[in-house]
């Protein structure tokens, strides 16, 4: 009656088809690809809505990193503009000793925002991160009833991780490029209100804020993969009878 | 569900073959249903199929089966050492009222959840000794499942619903959309193919579940209350089309159900009550006990 040998008789069953070909289960990567696209910009609003989290936390990072380049630009400006004062009056032999004193507290004021600066980075990397897990975490739990379904067809837990990981990436890229040009605007505009003109992009180092911006872009991209594992895999280990049976 | 047409007035009529006069003139239909029926029949047989090598008689078995719910401090015992013996090819109906453990037993036979105790059997393997894979293909290619509430993937199209099973069990595109193709045209959905599950309405979306529960020939279709959700006249469409697999291609159906509809096509209706088989009654005995089906359907309303 125990009969575990059973299951390959079942296997082996289709005369026709090699028990080989029979055993196989498969998601191909392109299917895959396909039905995760699917699920982002069918549901747009909703993809909308979970991408939100990656959407600010990265406007936050990004609007903080614009910030340093365009003050960077800013000081450098200023730097060049004191050095060529002190030479000036250094050949007028005038008052050297305090625009070295200018130049020395510029310095300190840059080494000082420095560090508030990583700070900042930080807690916009916090934020980002509690609002993409949390984001990932919705978007699974909504969704169980599908994830049952799928199992009952057939699908194998790493099916379904895979599913939710493509649609992390996609939400992840798509959101953070968002975010990241939002944030750059944003801080852009405030500095050229402040100032009063739009020369700080042109003192700014662009080929260096182009660089955080592809960072930026990179961490919302892993940070909402890695927000997306942990529920990705407890839902697709879940029980179909479970997974079924949950009401939204 | 087929599509014909009145050969006196020319109406269309969609219908699974069960009417006998046209609806617009009262033609005579029965030559034109008996052909439809023919042609049906032949489809039918190759759709679900049952390609195991041995042939046990019993193609589902349940010993002593038991289930307990845990809630806490509290034991929700759902399932209580439930004997149950399916036989091949046979059309079987679960009836029992709300809470009896109907969608209980219905998990279990499916390898959609783990008993608590005793054994479960899909053609004497035991379920308890498969692994996640072997279950998965047992779920892909064995069972079809059919859910009250439809369970279509919302986001996916009424011919990307039914040919998913197909991908996961791996077989070519071509092949798939035309098995796809074939499936749906058979529950009468051909024009239906790219709309999405929002679009259709219950008895569309359940027709298109029965067909994705073909969707890689199985054996068993496992449907709990297919027509819990639907009207009366759909649900009896559905009701219809599952004995119509049954009938022609051999498919065994296994089937929780409310519906007293269900109890003219069963072979046999096992009735539980609070997770116990209480009796089991055969089409053949019903048959000639109609006082009793009569009192027992004033019993259930
Ligand atoms: N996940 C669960 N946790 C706890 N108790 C459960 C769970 N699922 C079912 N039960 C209990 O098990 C018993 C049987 O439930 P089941 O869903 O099998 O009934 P049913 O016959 O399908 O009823 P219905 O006709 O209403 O669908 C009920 O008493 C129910 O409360
Ligand atoms: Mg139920």
């Amino acid at each position: 009656m125990l009969d575990v040998k059973g299951l390959a008789r079942l296997v082996g069953g289709g005369a026709e088809e090699g028990a080989k070909i029979q055993r196989q289960m498969t998601l191909p990567w392109g299917d895959a690809f396909r039905i995760s696209l699917r699920n982002v910009t069918i549901r747009l609003g909703r993809a909308f809505i979970t991408a939100s989290g990656i959407v600010l936390g990265i406007a936050f990072l990004s609007s903080v990193w614009t910030g340093a380049v365009i003050q960077e630009g800013l000081e450098r400006s200023e730097r060049a503009h004191l050095e060529e004062l002190a030479q000036a009056t250094a050949v007028g032999g005038a008052d050297e000793k305090s625009t070295q004193d200018l130049i020395a507290a510029a310095e300190q004021a840059r080494k000082s925002r420095a560090s508030r600066q990583a700070w900042l980075v930080v807690m916009s990397l916090l934020v980002c991160g509690v609002g993409i897990t949390n984001a990932m975490l919705m978007s699974v739990t909504e969704r169980f009833q599908e994830i049952g379904t799928m199992k009952c067809l057939g699908a194998l837990d790493n099916f379904i991780v895979r599913l939710f990981l493509i649609e992390a990436a996609l939400l992840g890229v798509l959101g953070s490029l968002l975010g990241a040009l939002l944030g750059h605007m944003a801080m852009l505009g405030i500095f050229a209100i402040r100032e009063r003109t739009f020369s700080v992009a042109a003192k700014m180092d662009w080929s260096q804020m182009l660089f955080y911006l592809v960072i930026a872009v990179l961490i919302g991209t892993v940070l909402s993969l890695i927000a997306a594992i942990a529920p990705a895999i407890r839902a697709a280990r879940m029980r179909p009878a479970v997974a079924l049976q949950s009401e939204i | 569900m087929a599509k014909v047409k009145c050969p006196e007035c020319g109406e269309e009529i969609e219908t699974t073959g069960i009417i006998t006069v046209c609806p617009g003139c009262n033609a005579d239909m029965r030559h034109v249903m008996e052909e439809v029926g023919h042609e049906r029949a032949e489809r039918m047989k190759t759709i679900a199929r049952d390609d195991s090598v041995t042939t046990h008689e019993f193609i589902v078995r349940t010993r002593d089966l038991r289930k307990i719910y845990v809630m806490g401090e509290v034991e929700v015992p759902a399932l209580r050492d439930v004997d149950l013996d399916v036989r091949r090819g046979e059309y079987l109906s679960i009836m029992g009222p709300s809470g009896s453990g109907k969608s209980t037993l219905f998990n279990m036979i499916g390898g959609l959840d783990k008993p608590t105790g005793g054994r479960c059997f899909i053609e004497e393997v035991d379920m308890a000794q498969l692994d996640a894979f072997e279950l998965a293909w047992l779920r892909c290619r064995k069972i079809g499942y059919i859910f009250q509430t439809f369970n279509l993937i919302p986001v996916m199209t009424a011919l990307e619903n039914v040919t998913l099973p197909m991908i996961f069990a791996g077989m070519g595109t071509d092949e798939m959309m035309d098995r796809g193709r074939e499936l749906l045209e058979l529950v009468g959905l051909d024009d239906r193919l790219d709309h999405k599950p929002y679009e259709l309405s219950g008895g569309q979306q359940q027709r298109v579940a029965v067909a994705r529960a073909l969707a890689n020939a199985p054996a068993i279709i496992l449907a709990d209350e297919p027509t819990g959700n639907l009207d009366l006249q759909t649900g009896k469409e559905i009701i219809d089309l599952l004995k119509e697999l049954n009938q022609e291609s051999g498919v065994t159906v296994i089937s929780a159900t409310h519906d007293l509809k269900m109890i003219d096509v069963s072979d046999r209706i096992v009735h539980i009550r609070d997770g116990e088989v209480e009796r089991i009654e055969h089409r053949a005995d019903l048959k000639l006990e109609i006082g009793t089906l009569g009192s027992e359907i004033e019993d259930a309303e």
